[in-house]
């Protein structure tokens, strides 16, 4: 039986410890072979697709692979797929993500990075519990909050506007041009904004707990060496903590990236994240579908944080896990 | 004892001000207190103040009318639809997504070679967006080309399986993906608590010769209860949000077979212009958190104090 | 006269626990005081206030006769040096060393000379350019207490600083450490639980318990004359015999024996009869030959015998009492055995066995 099973196994041959073939170990790597082919399956049915012809793709055998290579679909869903009148195809909405991602990406991660410092080494009277209202906020469903947000948004873009237009006339008096309405609501700031806030839980608490291992000695010798707040956290805890501010890029980078509500609530149509308008090609009900295009649209929105996600390796499970991690 | 000047110092012999005392530290923590005082607390209770208003295109703070959005929500059969996919949804994918995540976390936990590769293998499709996985199963499971047309070109002509045509089963297509995306991050989770795990527990095990299937269910489930717990709340609360995946995959069809709460919530506030209704809805999401998150909270962190 | 630290009624509570309680403490100018405890005792707290990283509830701190109550670490005019060492992992020697002086602007060629100074003096000169990961446990240490020493501080602050290292390389800082103190004359605070470091460095000890200075004495007042059984059962190792009975008349009864005190210095004249206990170290028994001339004689059966080399402790019964005794490291004991011991009332210790205090 154990002969049977031998060559069809992908386990493992060689200098293994003793009973490598063991019924047990068939079992197990053959399980997990399974396993990871239902995991490969889709990845590998949408490369397929989005180098087939539609003619092919019409045949029906979304396993088979392509018979003719072809990489129009890409080019297709790169710069000519339609959402609606606007055919640009993804590359906007690409850049967009892009826009949209590094400012989130650093703000959200400068500003938790300090807060979680500020929990885990300068401590105040009721600092403990704005840090556990966080935490829970992180459980509170978004749709409960979206809505107020957006009016928060709309009422400070326009306070701002306002502060900024009384500096007009005078700006005009000496030839410049005024300042124009500033919109947070429907613009990539107020979704960077957005983020920041979103993201602030799992980034505090990730920070938090990391500057919470850092020996409490090692900060009070910083102390006694006359070093305040900002010294000791850009002289001390900031050259250490490298590894974690990557964890945390890493985890930022995907969430923003992967992001498909707010990109749809607090944007317009032409500051549409990539989800999006990944979404609206594909989903659109004009025209014939075309099945190649718009799996090679899916992957290419897929492909930033696949290769984050390759290229991070444990990194990337490290940050996932600090929010499994009780504070 | 009372502070008596001495007169030998320069330094300030009372005690500074209480608030400016790590004045760095209060200011640089004005978004963190900001997010969760202003964003957190304070949309939260403007919302679920406003689920009990007539409010329509706009808020109408003024018009307050008692329980009557709720009344109207829970005759809504739409909302009841959402309700019930949430359910079979919720229920099956936490079922499933702890028992493939341990299966599998037990399944590498025995040592075996390869394991960076597999994870990484059944970890990738956490990495990525809602959308792509919808969509991605949407085209795998097409009833025209996908998966039922391969077999069935294969020859099982009578092979049958089209959840996003059928308005019965389409719940169960969306919660393919669900798992196909979720299962791995469980699984890591569970890894992670079975490291946690004394290795002299496995030794004194097999020292007594207690099978290997045993020794998981009855010595290495009930050891790795907090790792449980924390999983399920997490799985939990990820479950109500699910939204992006149902508009990707079947954008709540065939009809309205597929509908979830979070999205019935982002219709009636953008779509619908029945704010009062979306408002309505989210305090219930919000409920059902609750319910879920008081007693993890209570078992977690209330016990502790007490004891 | 100015003190170098004078401490006065200090209070320190978390919420409502109180860990420091009125305590009132003076520190000469040059002198090496230890504050030794077990720990919880809040002696580490203790010096944590002092330098100023913790808030104290109330009361005050002066340093050179300063009020630093409520002033900054770094303007206390303290050096401190941890029991982890905490050094700058990202920095190098020389930038661990100057990081301070940098803080407090200090020109560069004086924080040059500074560094050059305390090099020399500690003797890691070549290790200036390592980062602390490549540097020993000593080493480390010694870096720790060249950052405190450039910053020409009065006060020397140590946080159980050898706690850290094997036992071997404790010995030799702990010479070191006491060479440094002759060479500087600096005022050094010293935390410690290792009655050993206590002993050999303390200009004066200071016994911590439950966040109150128990005993405050050379180490030669803290070994002899205790002032109260905690202090008595805490110095010492093997620790303390102590045998409960009554003190009637000047002379101490346990059971059916009566061992007239002759000889013991009574710290107030005893007046009324009481319950006291008395404590005899397990080093001041004699026995064999030297017997004969201790005022007080006793037989006592050998309950176990640990051989340590250089010396031998037995456990023995007098009485019902257990007891022990330590004898020369070639002394041969039989368990079962009984021999007979002599003691001298003079170097014993009596106590109060109701309040705990040297009578």
């Amino acid at each position: 039986m154990v002969d049977a099973t031998v060559n069809t196994q992908s386990g493992p041959r060689g200098p293994k410890p003793k009973k490598a073939l063991s019924s047990t170990n068939v079992i197990i790597y053959g399980t997990l072979f399974v396993v990871c082919m239902y995991y490969l399956l889709p990845l590998y049915v949408m490369i397929v697709t989005s180098l087939k012809g539609m003619p092919e793709v019409r045949l029906g055998n979304i396993f088979g692979p392509p018979v003719e290579v072809t990489f129009q679909p890409w080019v297709k869903a790169w710069s000519e797929a339609c959402t609606g009148i606007n055919c640009e195809g993804l590359s906007r909405g690409f850049w967009n993500s892009v826009w949209i991602l590094v400012p989130s990406v650093i703000i959200s991660i400068a500003i938790a990075s300090v807060s979680g410092y500020a929990l885990a080494n300068w401590r105040f009277k009721g600092s403990e519990v704005f840090f556990t209202i966080l935490i829970f906020g992180a459980f509170i469903p978004y749709q409960v909050m979206i809505y107020p947000i957006v009016i928060l948004l709309r009422e400070s873009g326009e306070g701002i506007t306002s502060v900024l237009k009384a500096f007009n006339p005078m700006l005009e008096a000496m030839g410049f041009e005024g300042f124009k309405t500033f919109r947070l609501m429907g613009s990539v700031s107020g979704l960077v904004i957005v983020h920041t806030i979103f993201g602030m839980p799992i980034l505090t608490l990730l920070f938090r707990n990391y500057f919470t291992s850092v020996p409490e000695e090692l900060f009070k010798a910083a102390r006694v060496d006359g070093a305040g707040f900002w010294g000791i956290y850009f002289r001390i805890m900031l050259p250490m903590s490298l590894p974690i501010f990557v964890v945390a890029m890493i985890l930022q980078v995907t969430g923003i990236w992967n992001d498909f509500l707010f990109g749809v609530i607090y944007t317009k149509p032409e500051t549409y994240p990539m989800t999006v308008q990944l979404n609206n090609i594909v989903n659109s009900v004009q025209g014939v579908k075309e099945y190649n295009v718009n799996m090679a649209a899916t992957l290419l929105t897929g492909l930033v944080p696949l290769v984050i996600y390759f290229a991070s390796g444990k990194l990337f499970v490290r940050g996932i896990a600090a929010g499994a991690v009780k504070g | 004892m009372a502070v008596t000047d001495t007169g030998q110092t320069e330094v300030s012999t009372k005690r500074p001000s209480r608030l400016f005392k790590n004045i760095a530290a209060k200011i640089a923590a004005i978004p963190m207190i900001f997010t969760a005082l202003v964003v957190f607390v304070g949309c939260t209770l403007w919302t679920i103040y406003h689920s009990f208003t007539r409010s329509r295109l706009l808020p109408a703070p003024d018009k307050w009318v008692g329980l009557d959005n709720y009344e109207r929500l829970w005759s809504e059969n739409r909302w009841l639809i959402s309700i019930e996919n949430l359910a079979i949804y919720g229920l099956c994918s936490l079922v499933l997504s702890l028992t493939i995540g341990f299966v599998l976390a037990a399944l590498l936990d025995r040592k075996i070679r390869f394991e960076n590769t597999i994870r990484t293998i059944i970890l990738y499709p956490f990495a990525l967006s809602f959308v792509v996985t919808g969509l991605a199963w949407q085209w795998i499971l097409n009833p025209e080309l996908g998966l039922q047309n391969t077999v069935r070109n294969i020859g099982w002509e009578s092979f049958t399986f089209d959840p996003l045509n059928n308005a019965d089963i389409v719940i169960y297509g969306v919660l393919i993906a669900g798992i196909w995306q979720g299962s791995g991050f469980v699984m890591v989770l569970l890894l992670a608590g079975m490291r946690g795990i004394d290795e002299d527990v496995w030794k004194a095990s097999r020292v007594e010769g207690i099978p290997a299937w045993k020794t998981y269910i009855f010595i290495v489930i009930p050891m790795m209860r907090p790792v449980f717990v924390t999983a399920l709340v997490i799985i939990s609360a990820g479950i109500i949000k699910v939204y992006d995946l149902v508009v990707a995959q079947t954008s709540g069809g065939p009809g309205i077979a597929s509908e979830v709460p979070a999205k019935y919530v982002i219709e009636k506030m953008f779509q619908a212009q029945n704010l009062g209704l979306g408002f309505a809805a989210s305090t219930m999401m919000l409920l059902s958190v609750l319910v879920v998150l008081i007693p993890w909270a209570y078992l977690e962190f209330g016990g502790k104090k007490n004891g | 006269m100015t003190y170098s630290v004078e401490i006065k009624q200090l209070d320190l509570a978390f919420g409502a626990v109180k860990v420091l309680q009125g305590l009132d403490l003076n520190v000469s100018e040059g002198e090496f005081l230890v504050l030794l405890g077990s720990s919880g005792c809040g002696k580490s707290t203790l010096l944590n206030c002092i330098a100023g990283l913790l808030e104290i509830t109330d009361g005050q701190i002066f340093i050179k006769g300063k009020n630093v109550t409520w002033a900054e670490p770094s303007e206390r005019g303290i050096g401190m040096v941890f029991q982890s060492y905490a050094l700058y992992p990202q920095m190098t020697v020389k930038g661990n060393l100057s990081f301070g002086l940098k803080n407090a602007k200090i020109p560069k060629n004086e924080i040059e000379k500074r560094v050059a100074r305390a090099a020399e003096i500690l003797q890691i000169g070549p290790l200036l350019d390592r980062k602390p990961g490549a540097l020993s446990g000593g080493q480390r240490q010694r870096v720790a207490i060249g950052r405190a020493l450039v910053r020409d501080v009065d006060v020397f602050l140590f946080d159980e600083p050898l706690s850290n290292l094997d036992a071997k390389l404790r010995v030799d800082l702990r010479v070191e450490l006491k060479r440094l103190h002759n060479q500087l004359q600096n005022t050094m605070i010293y935390v410690t639980h290792d009655q050993v470091e206590a002993m050999t460095l303390a200009d004066r000890i200071a016994v911590m318990k439950g966040g109150a200075i128990m005993q405050l004495g050379s180490p030669d007042e803290i070994y002899n004359k205790p002032r109260n059984l905690y202090v008595a059962d805490f110095i010492g190792s093997p620790s303390m015999n102590f045998v409960e009975g009554h003190l009637e008349g000047g002379l101490f009864k346990v059971d059916d024996m009566v061992l007239p005190m002759d000889g013991y210095v009574f710290a107030a004249p005893q007046t009324a009869d009481r319950l006291a206990t008395i404590g005899i170290r397990p080093e001041h028994v004699v026995t064999g030959e030297l017997v004969p001339n201790a005022p007080l004689q006793f037989n006592v059966d050998v309950d176990l015998v640990e051989p340590m080399g250089s010396d031998t402790l037995v456990y023995a019964k007098l009485g019902q009492h257990p007891f022990r005794i330590r004898m020369d490291g070639q002394a041969s004991v039989k368990v079962g055995e009984t021999i007979s011991i002599g003691v001298d009332p003079s170097r014993a210790s009596l106590f109060d066995t109701a309040t705990e205090d040297r009578l």
